[in-house]
């Protein structure tokens, strides 16, 4: 009977918000595999939702029998994550897979970028209105970079409560770009400004520009913010080996080996921060919602400057390419590409998308910087 | 559900100054880029 016990008694402990943590974490592999939702880190993070749900789970630290047991997500979270170690060398690989040539190209695009960081700090206040404590509000906010690793730090830096819920939404947000960016685009354009023709003038960039881009990058944003020193120091790095043209198996190995493993231990890692008692509650709902909101207030707000600048300009901007400033790379540039050959077949907006949305890519890092500076500031 | 108007209030500056910096950053990035290209785009053109 006693070794019965051993075998079923765990049968027993399953609760019904361990159940529902089973059917989220089976709902995200589902949508990595069928739907193609950011596979890589959704099924990861799916599965290790399930494990770490499991009554007296092994794979996460439990106190059983008066006796600490160390589990190895926690392992991993805190010598991958708690230290931020993870999410910056994930930057090493996402900036030697970045071309910033288009951006070189017309740099104007980067102001795009800032723009369209917008919904990051609206949810930042609309999140402490609805009573979230600045340092969870500044981590809910962050959602708004649809970045990953971005959201990662900044909720980590801050210590937040909810980095769970914030990593899922982040993650699922960016795969939604296709379905949430459209409706708000089409909502603050007219079908004329959709329309707009923009020229592309390709340029030829010296390639000692695209070395000493990365450098400048993290001088300038490094001087101004320099909390943000580690996020796009790292994300700089990385384009650096691709640029400078001497370290070819560096940037071939940041672009594969490094992402894909950093990338799976990352998946798999941030499930520790979903166990049921933590995750299910109301506050996951809110965070839901207010990541959905950053997502919207940063389409707003680059549609908006586009426009704000076609008012001074002669050679008139899309507006739909501001939207592309969310970073969301490079999801956000082809959504909007193809709304722009929907309008107009013979409308090629790719290489300018293509630009505000690498320039979304550092404003949504420096954006990470600033809200780290300004919130730690009144902390 | 109870709203914290007083603390939404007081994160407003948040708001302000973040956009201050951000565009500060992108603009100083943005001269900074055409400044390069002028110096070594012309540079090139005199090479050739």
């Amino acid at each position: 009977m006693n070794l019965l016990s051993v075998l079923f008694g765990n049968l027993m402990t399953i609760t019904w918000q361990q159940l529902v943590m089973w059917i989220i974490g089976g709902t995200l592999i589902y949508l990595a595999i069928k739907k193609d939702m950011e596979p890589s880190l959704l099924l990861p993070i799916g599965f290790g939702a399930i494990i770490c749900n499991i009554p007296a789970s092994g794979a996460i630290t439990q106190i059983i029998n008066g006796v600490t047991e160390i589990g190895i997500l926690d392992v991993l979270f805190n010598a991958g994550i708690a230290n931020e170690l993870l999410p910056l060398l994930l930057f090493i690989g996402i900036g030697a897979m970045i071309d910033f040539g288009p951006l070189l190209t017309n740099p104007k695009l980067l102001l795009f970028g800032a723009a369209a960081q917008f919904g990051i700090f609206f949810t930042l206040s609309m999140a402490v209105l609805f009573g979230f404590p600045l340092n969870d509000a500044a981590s809910i906010a962050i959602i708004g970079a649809a970045d990953g690793p971005t959201s990662i730090f900044v909720a980590n830096y801050f210590n937040s409560n909810y980095l769970g819920a914030i990593i899922v939404a982040a993650y699922s947000y960016m795969a939604l770009v296709p379905i949430v960016q459209p409706p708000i685009i089409r909502l603050f354009t007219s079908k004329q400004e959709r329309k707009i023709r923009m020229e592309y003038k390709p340029k030829d960039v010296p390639q000692v520009v695209k070395i000493l881009f990365p450098i400048i990058v993290t001088i300038i944003a490094g001087v101004v913010a320099p909390r943000s020193v580690a996020l796009i120091g790292f994300l700089m790095f990385g384009n650096l080996i691709r640029e400078c043209g001497v370290l070819a198996r560096f940037s071939q190995g940041a672009q594969n080996e490094l992402t894909n493993i950093v990338t799976l231990l990352l998946g798999i890692t941030i499930a520790a921060r979903m166990q049921a008692a933590s995750f299910l509650s109301p506050a996951t709902l809110l965070i839901l919602c207010l990541g959905l909101v950053a997502f919207i207030f940063d389409t707003i707000g680059g549609v908006i400057f586009a426009k704000i600048l076609n008012l001074f300009v002669k050679d008139k901007f899309n507006p739909m390419i501001g939207a592309c400033g969310i970073s969301a790379f490079p999801m956000s540039s082809r959504v909007i590409h193809k709304m722009g050959l929907k309008e107009d077949p013979q409308n090629f907006l790719l290489m300018h998308t293509v630009g505000v949305n690498v320039g979304g890519q550092i404003a949504s890092v420096v954006a990470g910087g600033l809200v780290i500076s300004l919130v730690s500031a009144l902390l | 559900m109870h709203l914290h108007v007083e603390a939404f209030l007081q994160t407003l500056p948040i708001m302000g100054y973040g956009m201050i910096g951000i565009f500060a950053i992108m603009l100083l990035l943005y001269l900074s880029i055409v400044i390069l290209l002028k110096i070594f785009t012309r540079h090139k053109k005199e090479e050739n």
